[in-house]
């Protein structure tokens, strides 16, 4: 596999003022823009050489210069709940996982924004494997344009491996691709984009996207959170907190939380008292989660009753609070164990 | 990205290892050591943070970074003079040091906020720990060396010498039979560093809620 890994420029992931200086460079006519990106995201085309409506001498120059930069995943695993886990190869020792979750009426997907992560969160096996690399927006949305199931998905999630705002430009125009009417089309509201807090970035993202924002928060004691995530130690909650607070989201963009239940830490009716005095009079929503352990980790994932306990005490207080389901647990769907155990064996 | 900095004068720049380089300006805030600033080049947006590796009385902020090959920032920094303007922030965050019992650990130029606690006075019952690849990589030893004498464990990974641990700062911890459950131990390095690290001491049986992690993102 790792022979197949390509050194010419991608064509995939471009967008449409990339593909306009190309078009131009080649001296094609100038409608030859709306032809490739027609062909590139929103036709299912494999090879450039299928790009029929443009000359033979174009396909031929495009093809000397470029490879289309569309690879479909490597590795698929399947759980027994229909959650799919697909590997796809990005580089010489280079995975990353795309998580496809049917449910119902809706199908989503969780994508990666870098190889390994720098972040260094307690409770992630993403960043045990270190950083390797950024993905380019063309390798995000790959894991999209490649999916098996791709015109069955509902919404996109930015929750897979890494931290989508440290690779800020290629998150934004891999959305861009995603959101404009010479690419994917689709409204910005099927598409989630998770962080756990960088601020700089995410105050970009707030005014360069329209896409929904989810933080992770984990707890809302910030000692408490130093321990779990080592982010804490520049971009501190309130910070946080307060930038979030300080966007108009308007009517339809969302603001959601995202929280993990350890058992005996973050689960404590002081903690529900704490969430509710941070996030007073936020419109929001906190996503509980549960958790599934990862090799070595010292935490321990709330019971059951714990879960539902604490999220009626926050529904109670009045911030809207549900449970995630948990989903593909016996193929770790969430988790970065299949690319690093594929790491190790390479 | 760059609200809230502001232009500042290179006093000094000085390569002292290969690409390895210490940079200072004149200080106009107060600071707690271990805390970082902001940095950024005259009409670019993107910032770099950077730890401080000056003592808070020191009148110089002093910063120690080395050249990232595809960096955008670090190839400028080290082609400055005395004189040239770049954009520096106040101090933020809040890896802040303790005058209690501590564990340092560091990787290359994660020792730069040790070496802040340190030359601000955190100098009693302190262990460190620095691991680097060649022994010229031991940064500000003349310092460390005289006052920590034994606690002062140098980590080098591709050179030897009678008095350093040949090895990465991870080898080192895991050819420790045990570590002590009472101090603090902060770990300071590239991601990759202080993932392992904090999972061999976790291993060891330090509780989780006694590692204090700062990562260079």
């Amino acid at each position: 596999m790792d022979s197949q890994v390509s050194v010419k420029e991608q064509l995939f992931g471009k967008n449409q003022q990339e593909i306009a200086l190309i078009v131009e460079s080649l001296g094609m006519p100038r409608f030859g823009v709306g032809q490739i990106t027609d062909w590139l995201y929103k036709k299912k085309v494999t090879a450039i050489s299928e790009m029929t409506n443009l000359s033979g001498r174009h396909r031929q120059m495009l093809e000397e210069r470029y490879d289309l930069g569309v690879a479909p995943p490597v590795k698929v695993q399947e759980s027994t709940d229909g959650t799919k886990k697909y590997l796809f190869q990005t580089g010489p020792r280079r995975f990353v996982e795309a998580a496809y979750i049917p449910d119902e009426d809706r199908a989503t997907l969780c994508v990666s924004s870098q190889v390994g992560c720098k972040m260094g969160c307690l409770f992630c096996m993403t960043g045990k494997q270190g950083f390797q690399a950024n993905l380019t927006a063309g390798e995000i949305v790959n894991q999209i344009q490649s999916l098996p199931e791709r015109d069955r998905l509902t919404n996109v999630v930015y929750m897979g491996m890494g931290e989508p705002f440290d690779n800020l430009e290629e998150v934004l125009k891999s959305l861009e691709i995603l959101t404009s009417d010479w690419g994917y089309g689709w409204s910005p509201r099927r598409i989630t984009v998770s962080t756990i807090g960088i601020i700089p970035a995410m105050k970009e993202f707030l005014e360069r996207s329209e896409a929904h924002l989810a933080v992770s928060l984990h707890t809302p004691f910030e000692e408490e959170r130093k321990m779990l995530m080592p982010v804490e130690q520049v971009y501190s909650l309130p910070e946080v907190i307060s930038t979030v607070r300080s966007w108009d989201f308007g009517r339809q963009r969302r603001v959601s939380f995202e929280y993990i239940l350890f058992k005996n830490l973050n689960d404590t009716p002081a903690h529900v008292k704490e969430l509710a005095k941070l996030l007073n009079g936020l419109r929001c929503r906190i996503n509980l989660i549960r958790f599934h352990p990862i090799p070595g980790t010292p935490l321990e994932g709330s019971d059951d009753q714990a879960v539902q306990r604490f999220k009626d005490a926050l529904n109670a207080k009045k911030i809207l609070t549900t449970v995630r389901a948990s989903r593909g647990q016996d193929i770790y769907a969430a988790c970065g164990l299949l690319s690093t155990k594929e790491l190790i064996r390479k | 990205m760059t609200d809230g900095l502001k232009e500042v004068a290179i006093h000094s720049l000085k390569e002292i290892a290969e690409l390895v380089y210490l940079l200072e300006f004149e200080r106009d805030f107060p600071f707690e050591a271990g805390q970082i600033i902001k940095l950024a080049w005259p009409g670019d947006e993107k910032i770099r943070l950077y730890s401080i590796a000056s003592g808070e009385q020191q009148p110089l902020v002093q910063i120690l970074f080395n050249v990232v090959g595809d960096g955008r920032l670090t190839p400028l920094l080290a082609r400055l003079k005395p004189g040239d303007k770049i954009l520096a922030s106040g101090p933020l965050g809040k890896f802040k040091g303790t005058e209690g019992p501590a564990w340092w650990i560091a990787q290359g130029t994660g020792i730069a906020p040790f070496a802040s606690m340190f030359r601000s006075g955190q100098t009693e019952n302190k262990t460190l720990v620095h691991g680097g690849r060649t022994l010229n990589s031991f940064y500000y030893r003349d310092e460390f060396e005289p006052l920590l004498g034994s606690q002062y464990i140098r980590c080098c990974s591709r050179e030897a010498d009678e008095t350093s641990f040949r090895g990465r700062v991870t080898d080192y911890l895991n050819s420790l039979e045990s570590l002590p459950a009472d101090p603090l131990y902060y770990l300071c390095g590239s991601s990759e560093m202080v993932v392992e690290t904090r999972d061999i001491l976790i291993s060891k049986g330090v509780p989780f809620g006694k590692i204090v992690s700062e990562i260079y993102f």
